[in-house]
């Protein structure tokens, strides 16, 4: 029994009225689906039905490219950027006011953290409607587009834009996806994660709020095949992906030859570099912040632990003690760390790669932790004795599971980190600046975090290279994408 | 409390060096304090607003508001006191609250060493310690011969506890070994009194500063190593009280002697006193939430903690004329 | 804005209405329908937040395009733009040290707060330009809109005005605009909103302060825009409103050597150039005055003038 044990402190649920079933949001209104079905939506905390919520076929999927087309060539392609500008600053300012209830919203149908949903994931979806509500009227200034810019033109955008978000980041993920979108001038279909619909379809309900026009904004609830439809239509002018190294490739396969655009995020198997000067206290804090934030469901995570040799021991004992203050439980506490894993079939994928790395030869260890009966859950998992070679040192595990390597010299370090087909994110612990900036130029990844991990602002450009994907969401450039 | 005896021979070893060793020479003290790692600023401040997010709601608050009032060390450093200011707070020291006796006494009143007679005839028999200031405090800047002088008199006129400051001056021009032997000598003064160093960390500017100077203070034989005096802005942190407390770990972990942490100055709300426990529970560890290893240096904050302790007690928010001035 | 039509009808009105009932014999207890006397707006200067009188205890008469008595206004001294400089630079460090977010989230705020107060403006617009209802309200649309442009600015300067460099060697270099610090404004004389807010919005988004010289013939709508300022977000002392006769009190803000820039757009042409040599003691950042069209985008020159580029190199070397 701990001296100090904190007692529950849950977040009211209160706030969120979750409907029964929902529909798909095509033309500015909820409509029932023509010739798709519908599926349950889960909290996998507790395995509680949420809502029936419908599933897209081809029909709806073709109604809601078609309205997105009319918007765009009828209202939201000729409108002046400054008046899309207030458009998204509503949107932005609705999003601020419900935050409390979209927080809410989002750990109950996702299973993070109430206090990760509360204080980074639905904030940085406000900003993100911020920052890009900002260019719309202000492209010219972009340095973008195809060819010199004469004065006074502003690039165009492309058209319809389809998208498909994961599950891991599902309010987020939408607004990195339509804020840069909207305000470039295009219009969107959007198809959220099959098991973490609801704090899309809240938007949708924000969009109307919003007096948004009909049709810039479409909502197409469904699973793979949805998202294989709106790939494939014709109507699509440019597709934006978010999800797994294997769907991407698929996607890529889809729209080779047509004159879609495409942007790609996948997967990561992010190096976390250690050096023996590293700030120890705050690089435990970085290795834990870096893979077992959001359960570990995070494609930039830093789930390769790339340690000096010379100071891992003191190190790992160090992680270890602060590994045992973690607290795994209802999402809904204020008090809890690590929250459910998505759904059975990502617990099941975690448990077959653990599984293979302790057969390999890797040994594992875990804090002393209390799991919940009901619900999907992993105790954050720490692996040692792990070589390149292990599938868990090259297989993204997407959940809360570190691999432990060593290094001697800098240049195996770098070494080490690249060599791996992803190219996402990596992170550098030292007190020496020169060293930072030498590792950050080879590091072959987007995104190099130095002394801290896992940061996101809606100014900053993030995207992979190699296998994690191609184009940048985030900053002036993240807009490129989006203009023609 | 157990008086653990501080042993100056070379028993003691840190890291593998002994301790003789590494504070043979300034160079080889300032070769061991700035080998220590460094503390990064943004990583400890988030860390320390982190932990500031824990909700410490019903039976957990109830339990650390009456560790927290087990913990203050009621103060009263102002050139103004009299004897009849000290009286009242030794009263409101043993009786903080006069109309619930299940309300716990703090642990130790505060004072300047002219006041320590009075507070030593006021408190006998109640188990609350007498700490006195010392060494010219709160600037420290006096001859040595002065500041011991004023060490014993504390010590002689029946204080059990010393609250010393270190040489800041000499500190930040680099002369650890200088800081040291002053705080050595400080403590043979005491004799079996605790000593408490504080550091004044809003002059020391730098949480590596911060950490150094906080194993300079154990090496040198600290029972417990204090943030501020109270009297500079700004005092205790959040943050500046995670560096200490990870020092004190480690400390732990390297000698087996465990020292104790005490936050002084600026920390005025119940919240707040949460908070620090917080920090403790998950830095440090249990074995610091005790009196014996973890003070709060304040005044204003024990009626707060009081008027919380009311409303978790009755449901209903109390107000200034339901607890009693010092 | 005291409407005087209405006051002088109202006041004839009451009296002739006592005078009938009075000898009409009758116990009168309220006057037949007169209309409502209004509660005259104070013009006082905005400084540190603050709206304190001038400490000369002067003031000037404001009339509207057509003569009328609009107001009497604070008549600024050297002293007030003293003080004013004084509040400018102490809240240097608390707004150049905010986020960009922060800056662009207060700005915005602002906004919607003119929003709020449309009809104000529109009326103040009106009297002090002589323009009719719709083109006055066609300026208060601008001008908000105008302050909605440059608040999307306050995160996107720095990646449009700064960049890595790459330079010939192993070395990290970085270039940052950071805002030069207290920028005096002599606002344009005409254009009492649109071109107000054209002059202030650039200046503050990017993190200096301001000390503003309103026209000194329109100076109501800077008042009103103070007061939506004292009410918002916008920590005291970041914009300082210094209404009077800019010919008085612009040297003194031009000599100030606390003062890092200087937009001379509303000064006669003599003016200015006495204002741009006495700016020149401490080299202070010079705006000079310029044919403007308040109607047309503004480009990033406004925000360059008052930003500094700092780089900074650092080696990169395991």
């Amino acid at each position: 029994m701990p001296a100090f044990e904190y007692a529950p402190a849950p977040e009211s649920r209160s706030i969120v009225d979750i409907r029964s079933s929902y529909g798909l949001f095509i033309n500015g209104s909820f409509v029932d689906s023509q010739d798709g079905g519908s599926r349950k939506s889960i909290n996998p905390a507790t395995e509680e039905v949420l809502a029936e919520v419908a599933e897209a076929g081809p029909a709806d999927i073709d109604a809601a490219v078609r309205a997105a087309r009319a918007a765009f060539e009828g209202v939201w392609g000729r409108m002046s950027g400054a008046n899309r500008a207030k458009y998204l600053y509503r949107l932005a300012r609705i999003i601020q006011e419900r935050s409390r209830e979209l927080a809410v919203l989002e750990s109950i149908d996702n299973g993070k953290p109430i206090r990760e949903s509360r204080d980074v994931d639905i904030p940085l979806v406000a900003a993100h409607f911020f920052y890009y509500a900002g260019w719309a009227d202000k492209l010219a200034y972009a340095g973008l587009g195809r060819g010199p810019q004469p004065s006074g033109t502003t690039p165009r955008p492309i058209g319809v834009a389809g998208q498909i978000i994961p599950w891991n980041f599902p309010m987020l993920m939408l607004a990195w996806k339509i804020a840069p979108a909207l305000a470039t001038g295009n219009t969107v279909v959007l198809k959220p994660a099959e098991t973490t619909p609801l704090t899309a379809l809240a938007f949708a309900e924000i969009c109307q709020q919003a007096e948004l026009p009909p049709g810039v904004v479409n909502i197409v609830t469904g699973g793979g095949e949805t998202g294989r439809m709106l790939v494939e239509h014709p109507g699509v002018d440019k597709v934006a992906f978010t999800g797994s190294t294997e769907v991407g490739r698929a996607i890529a396969r889809a729209v080779a030859g047509t004159r879609k655009r495409l942007t790609l995020e996948l997967g990561g198997k992010a190096a976390n570099i250690v050096f023996d000067d590293a700030p120890i206290d705050q690089a435990v804090e970085g290795i834990v912040n870096g893979i077992f934030f959001n359960q570990g469901h995070v494609c930039c995570a830093g789930s390769r632990l790339l340690v000096q040799e010379s100071i891992a021991d003191e190190l790992l004992a160090s992680l270890k003690r602060r590994m045992a203050t973690l607290r795994v439980g209802d999402p809904l506490d204020k008090n809890t760390d690590i929250g459910a894993i998505n759904s059975a079939a990502q617990l099941e994928k975690i448990r077959e790669l653990s599984a293979a790395g302790e057969q390999e030869g890797a040994q594992r260890w875990s804090p002393p932790c209390e799991l919940p009966a009901r619900g999907f859950w992993f105790a954050p998992t720490i692996f040692t004795g792990v070589s390149q070679a292990h599938r868990i040192a090259r297989e993204e595990i997407f959940g809360p599971v570190l691999s432990v390597l060593t290094f001697r010299t800098p240049a195996e370090a770098v070494e080490k980190a690249n060599n791996t087909p992803y190219g996402l994110s990596a992170g550098i612990w030292t007190e020496k600046g020169s060293r930072i900036l030498a590792i950050a130029d080879k590091l072959r990844a987007g995104v190099v975090w130095a002394n801290t991990f896992n940061r996101f602002d809606p100014t900053s450009p993030f995207g992979g290279y190699k296998e994690s994907g191609y184009g940048r969401e985030g900053g002036r450039h993240g807009l490129e994408a989006y203009l023609a | 409390m157990t008086v653990t005896a501080r042993s100056t021979t070379a028993t003691e070893r840190v890291g593998g060096a002994d301790l003789a060793d590494l504070t043979r020479s300034d160079s080889a003290l300032r070769t061991f304090l700035h080998g220590l790692p460094g503390v990064d600023q943004v990583g400890a401040e988030a860390r320390a607003a982190m932990l500031a997010t824990r909700s410490i709601k019903t039976t957990a608050k109830q339990w650390a508001i009456d560790l927290a009032i087990r913990m203050v060390d009621l103060t009263t450093l102002e050139g103004a006191d009299t004897p009849g200011k000290v009286r009242a707070l030794c009263a409101k020291a043993r009786q903080p609250d006069p109309t619930d006796p299940t309300c716990p006494p703090v642990a130790a009143v505060c004072v300047y060493p002219s006041m320590v007679p009075v507070a030593v005839e006021e408190l006998r028999g109640s188990g609350i310690h007498v700490a006195s200031v010392a060494t010219a405090f709160p600037s420290g800047q006096a001859p040595l011969d002065v500041k011991l002088a004023d060490t014993r008199a504390a010590v002689a006129a029946g204080a059990d506890e010393v609250d010393m400051v270190i040489n800041r001056g000499a500190f930040l021009a680099g002369r650890y070994l200088q800081v040291l032997e002053e705080i050595v000598a400080v403590k043979e003064a005491c004799g079996t009194a605790h000593l408490k160093v504080i550091l004044e960390t809003g002059e020391l500017a730098t949480y590596d500063n911060v950490r150094r100077a906080s194993w300079l203070a154990m090496l040198a034989g600290a029972d417990f190593i204090k943030t501020s005096t109270g009297k500079v802005s700004p005092a205790a942190t959040l943050p500046v009280t995670l560096v200490m407390l990870e020092a004190v770990r480690d400390y732990r972990a390297a000698t087996g002697r465990q020292v104790g942490v005490k936050p002084a100055g600026g920390i005025r709300a119940s919240k707040d006193a949460i908070r620090y426990l917080v920090v403790v529970n998950e830095t440090a560890g249990e074995d610091w939430l005790d009196p014996d290893w973890f003070r709060f240096g304040a005044s204003t904050l024990l009626n707060d903690l009081l008027m919380q302790r009311m409303r978790m007690i009755t449901g209903r928010y109390a107000g200034p004329d339901y607890v009693t001035l010092d | 804005m005291p409407d005087t039509e209405q006051i002088r009808k109202a006041a004839s009105a009451k009296d002739s209405t006592k005078t009938r009932s009075r000898s009409a014999g009758t116990a009168v207890a309220t006057e037949p329908a007169a209309p409502r006397l209004a509660v005259r707006k104070t013009y006082k200067l905005f400084i540190g937040g603050a709206f304190p009188r001038s400490e000369s205890g002067r003031s000037y008469v404001v009339t509207s395009a057509t003569g009328d008595f609009l107001a009497n206004a604070a008549l600024g001294s050297r002293k007030d733009v003293r003080d004013a400089v004084r509040a400018a630079r102490a809240a240097v460090a608390g707004w150049s040290g905010a986020t960009a977010y922060n800056r662009g989230q207060v700005l915005y705020r602002i906004a919607e707060m003119l929003e709020g107060r449309r009809d104000q403006f529109v009326a103040e617009v009106r009297a002090g330009e002589g323009l009719d209802r719709a083109a006055a309200e066609r300026v208060v649309d601008a001008a908000i809109d105008r302050w909605v442009w440059y608040a999307g600015w306050s995160d996107k300067i720095a990646q449009v005005y700064g960049n890595a460099n790459p330079v010939a060697g192993p070395y990290f270099n970085l270039t940052t605009p950071e805002p030069t610090g207290v920028v005096g404004i002599v606002a344009p004389n005409d254009s009492s909103l649109l071109g107000l807010v054209s002059v202030v919005a650039p200046v503050v988004v990017t993190g200096n302060t301001a000390v503003v010289l309103p026209s000194v013939d329109r100076p109501l709508p800077a008042i009103t825009l103070a007061e939506v300022l004292a009410t918002s977000d916008l920590p005291a002392g970041v914009i300082n409103v210094i209404t009077g006769r800019v010919a008085e009190t612009a040297p003194w803000l031009a000599s100030h050597m606390d003062v890092n820039g200087i937009d001379l757009t509303g000064a006669e042409p003599e003016l200015a150039v006495e204002l741009e040599v006495a700016a020149a003691e401490n080299l202070k950042r010079v705006l000079r005055p310029r044919e403007e069209d308040w109607w047309a985008e503004p480009g990033l020159d406004r925000m360059l003038a008052f930003l500094e580029a700092k780089t900074v190199w650092h080696p990169k070397g395991v």
